[in-house]
């Protein structure tokens, strides 16, 4: 069973979510394929103006 | 110059569909990629095989028609699915005109007008004319919590918060005068600071909020405004007319994502978000394949920031044995030594398109620099950080056997990391780089005044260079991270953290205090999704302790913390002995603790109980529970109200499971909730509805009229104000359950040995609220559970996951490189005062023990953080900053003085 096992991962969608994912799989000696329908990662979140707290700009 | 020739014009929308587009086109300047792309749904040429002007007005000839969707099949370990979310879409809902009416709008439009990069440059300005309005309502629960107009039963989770920030962002942005008024149901803020933040918003704002649901919005003849009629809280009908309306839109699954899931045989929930189970909350029914964002259900940033990394921890568990087979090392360039050599500077000055550009005259700034004394070359960039003028600067470095390198653009906040990876790939230490701001400090703020932009420009740039020239290459210190990890706290968050490490490969240590692990879970039933708390506790203990990868610690005191990131020795305390553990990071877990309450006569009669002695009732099958003819919960004991100022979360629905628990178990009992809002968020408000179907009753109180229990030593009767009657009632039960605040344990002696602070609630500070959820600004420490806000278990779970993703990408790495920006002592100067050691924030600086400079201070570089404190209180001029150095920074402040 384990020799069966690949050490990739792949992560759907290139919002927020999709690229924290991504980011610490990556970091952790994963291969990552990310994939994002768009032509620009970032989602939603990069439509918000400020978030809260800190009011930063959410880009 | 494709999207300016494009043209087809399309509704763009990134800006919410209040602008055009191009067919050709960029998603928005900050992009990534930054890469223009051919929209195949709209292009002229793609479509009907005419027009191709991008193609012919391309100068570097990108545009190519043929590229077909190409198909491709790769073998992965694991999948995880993030896909997101769409806004609801209120066209269908006639009575409140989206479709008709420009000046009714959604909420993520209003974000675009609130944003300086959208259509109205962050104008607040009405469709219609373009008018600043002067009243603007928001409409809450629009396609959320509705079953009559649409199917989402569910509620959001993120409206109430968001339409709060619109309400305020555009206050500022209009001024105080504008009228904000938010239509809501309950008000949901359970957020960590939420409740603090609409408190500010009601209290110190100004914004009014309208408990009501308006039925019907019409238009005023003659006029673009808006007129809402709904009844107040105290039955009376209104009147009322405003400029705009921003309807809250709630979050959906798509359909396209619905018929996905079925394809990949992932189940989902009877709102269409992907189901998991509380003690595996990023764990889809399909084997493999995880689960995180919006997709798992509604949520907010934090939320989605935590589960996704809780994600990777569950694939990364599953993958653990072979973790980098698939990686590939990143080669590393030898590094050049250009100590001693006379200094060649090579100065870059960006474009940024049109940012730089368009204030600033590059070519001037280019000849001028050209001329300052060491440089050896002066060029310019239209974007300096794309891949092609940073694989055009690595070359040119080789080529003039440049040394130093200055990069004036935009800011060193977003972009040195970038220019000196570019340094080290051409041999360069990185530290031999310096970056001038001549575009947030520069361009942006001068735009008005664009020759002295330009002078400018120039004086930031000569003092960049006079500073790099006296700049030598710094080592960073590599230093072994401890490949063991510590995690203090035993109950739920602190189990399932140590869990994963040790799934993971790591050696884990678990530090509790008591005589048992389980912690507050021990004294609950059940979960909102019905699953027995107990059973699963159980089975996760026998999980751990069966673990040989995990030591448990019980009766133990963490007592002292001596160390930094990768190489922590902390000292474990029980019954009298100490034992010292060395490790690389940490995880506190240290839980709260119910609130004791002193009011509604808790202690006084044996009927009135918290939830928990409840919870304790039902885990025992206490036959008296069936027994009860009326019973009374009690909301928001010692939550959201002054001293308190924060929403415990999960109280709702506790008390909410309970009542349909006692419902079930007798369904004549009169059971009744007594809350403030009911905050049953995401797929929680089923249960809410569930529970008015079973026929529990929920009776709105008012902070200010708060219900009064009453025992005269044989009734028990509880008084309230009925919100919808408006007249007083007396409730004769049985039992009056308290629904308790949640205190944290977060100790500052705890705090205090990882330099970790802790919230006026006492809640730990994480390190960044929306992007640093499970992880502390100190380096190696990490955060999860009750400790960082009052959260149930799924939610203490994916954190305790994410706390660990985190912590993995840290000892991963194996060693840790600390910054070359560091102090460093000369001990020939140091007349060992002891300044620099009593003032350093992070204990960097220590006086020699041994050896010919014995007593004198020097600094420990893995310590320091660069902060520059003991350099400037030194009073012998013993001390230097790296990269900072006093003639680093005199010089450029008489290079300054030449321009004034």
């Amino acid at each position: 069973m384990t020799n069966n096992k690949i050490g990739s991962v792949m992560v759907v969608g290139g919002g927020i979510a999709g690229m924290q994912s991504a980011l610490d799989l990556a970091d952790a000696g994963y291969y990552v394929y990310l994939v994002e329908k768009g032509p620009s990662i970032g989602g939603v979140m990069a439509q918000l103006d400020k978030t809260f707290p800190t009011n930063d700009c959410a880009m | 110059m494709c999207a300016e020739k494009c043209p087809k014009k399309i509704i763009d929308t990134y800006n919410a569909g209040l602008s055009k587009r191009k067919s050709a086109y960029v998603e928005y300047p900050q992009a990534v990629p930054l890469k223009y792309v051919i929209d195949p749904e709209t292009c002229i040429y793609l479509l009907k095989g005419k027009c191709g002007a991008c193609k012919k007005k391309c100068p570097v000839d990108a545009v190519d028609f043929d590229q077909k969707p190409e198909s491709k099949t790769i073998s992965v370990g694991s999948v995880i699915l993030a896909p997101g979310f769409e806004t609801f879409s209120p066209e269908a809902f006639e009575n409140y005109q989206y479709a008709k009416h420009p000046n009714v709008l959604t909420s993520l439009e209003f974000e675009r007008i609130l944003s300086a990069g959208g259509p109205t440059q962050g104008h607040v300005a009405r469709p219609s004319d373009h008018k600043d309005p002067k009243k603007i309502a928001w409409f809450q629960c629009v396609g959320s919590r509705d079953l009559n107009r649409c199917d989402n039963a569910y509620c959001s989770s993120v409206c109430c918060m968001y339409a709060i920030k619109e309400a305020i962002i555009a206050k500022e942005h209009v001024g105080d005068d504008l009228d904000c008024a938010i239509f809501f149901m309950d008000m949901r803020t359970h957020g960590k600071e939420f409740e603090r933040f609409y408190d500010n918003a009601k209290n110190k704002s100004g914004v009014r909020f309208i408990r009501s649901r308006v039925h019907t919005i019409n238009p005023v003849p003659g006029t673009d405004d808006l007129e809402l009629r709904y009844v107040t809280e105290n039955g009376e009908l209104q009147t009322e007319i405003f400029d705009m309306v921003v309807l809250s839109v709630g979050m959906q699954t798509p359909k396209a994502l619905v018929d996905l899931s079925a394809r990949l045989g992932i189940a989902l929930t009877e709102g269409n978000f992907a189901e998991t189970a509380s003690f595996s909350p990023v764990t889809t029914s399909r084997p493999g394949i995880f689960v995180s964002g919006a997709f798992q259900g509604p949520k907010d940033i934090p939320q989605a920031v935590v589960d996704s990394s809780a994600a990777s921890a569950a694939a990364a568990e599953l993958l653990a044995d072979v973790r980098n087979t698939c990686t590939k090392e990143t080669e590393v360039v030898p590094e050049v030594n250009v100590l001693g050599d006379r200094p060649k500077i090579g100065v870059f000055i960006c474009h940024c398109g049109t940012n730089i550009a368009g204030v600033v005259d590059v070519p001037k700034v280019v000849e001028y620099a050209a001329e300052l004394p060491y440089v050896e070359l002066a060029t310019d960039k239209l974007f300096a950080c794309s891949q092609d003028a940073q694989d055009n600067m690595a070359e040119l470095i080789k080529e003039k056997g440049l040394n130093r390198i200055v990069m004036a653009a935009c800011t060193p906040k977003t972009h040195e990391p970038l220019f000196q990876d570019t340094l080290v790939a051409a041999g360069l230490n990185k530290y031999l780089f310096e970056m001038a701001n001549i575009r947030n400090q520069d361009s942006w703020v001068h735009k008005n005044n664009p020759e002295m932009a330009t002078e400018k420009a120039k004086d930031l740039v000569r003092m960049a260079v006079s500073k790099i020239a006296l700049q030598e290459p710094l080592k960073e210190v590599e230093l072994p991270v401890n490949q063991t990890a510590m995690v203090v706290g035993g109950g739920i968050s602190g189990m399932a953290a140590a869990k994963s490490f040790a799934e993971q490969g790591y050696e884990t240590h678990l530090v509790e205090q008591s005589t048992q692990l389980g912690g507050q879970a021990k004294n609950l039933y059940m979960t909102a999704k019905g699953e027995s708390i107990q059973e699963k506790l159980a089975e996760m203990i026998d999980s751990i302790t069966s673990d040989n990868r995990i030591h448990v610690h019980l009766e133990t005191r963490l007592t002292n913390v001596d160390g930094f990131v990768g190489n922590f020795e902390s000292t474990l305390s029980s019954s009298g002995s100490d034992q010292q553990l060395e490790h690389g990071v940490a995880v506190l877990a240290t839980g709260a603790s119910p609130y004791k309450p002193t009011e509604y006569g808790y202690g006084t009669d044996d009927r009135i109980i918290t939830s928990l002695d409840l919870d304790k009732k039902l885990i025992n099958d206490d036959p008296s529970l069936t027994k009860l003819n009326g019973a009374v919960f009690i909301q928001c004991v010692g939550s959201r109200e002054p001293g308190r100022m924060y929403c415990s979360r999960i109280c709702c629905t506790h008390s909410i499971e309970n009542a349909i628990q006692l419902k079930e178990k007798n369904p004549e009992m009169n059971v009744y909730i007594l809350y403030r809002d009911i905050r049953a968020y995401g797929e929680k408000e089923l249960l809410y509805k569930k529970a008015r179907q079973l026929g529990v009753i929920f009776i709105r109180y008012n902070i200010d009229d708060k219900p009064l229990v009453n025992t005269d030593g044989q009734r028990l009767t509880v008084n309230v104000t009925d919100h919808i009657l408006n007249m007083p009632l007396e409730l004769e039960v049985d039992m009056v359950a308290l629904a308790t605040a949640i205190i944290p344990n977060a100790d500052e002696k705890l705090g205090n040995f990882f330099k970790v602070a802790v919230n006026g609630d006492g809640f730990f500070i994480e390190k960044h609220a929306k992007l640093g959820p499970s992880e502390f600004s100190t380096d190696g420490v990490y955060l999860c559970g009750l400790a960082h806000y009052p959260k149930p278990i799924d939610e203490s779970i994916a954190q305790a996951k994410a706390s660990v993703a985190r912590a993995v990408t840290l000892l991963a790495k194996q060693t840790v490189f600390s910054s070359g920006t560091v102090a460093l002592a000369d001990p020939m100067l140091c007349s060992s005062c002891g300044v620099c050691v009593s003032i350093c924030p992070y204990s960097a600086p220590k006086f020699a023990e041994e050896g010919r400079f014995s007593g004198k201070a020097e600094i420990n570089p893995a310590l320091c953080k660069g902060c520059g404190l003991c350099v400037a209180s030194c009073r012998s001029g013993a001390l230097h900053l790296k990269g900072f150095d006093n003639n680093q920074i005199l010089t450029q402040i008489f290079e300054m003085d030449e321009a004034v």
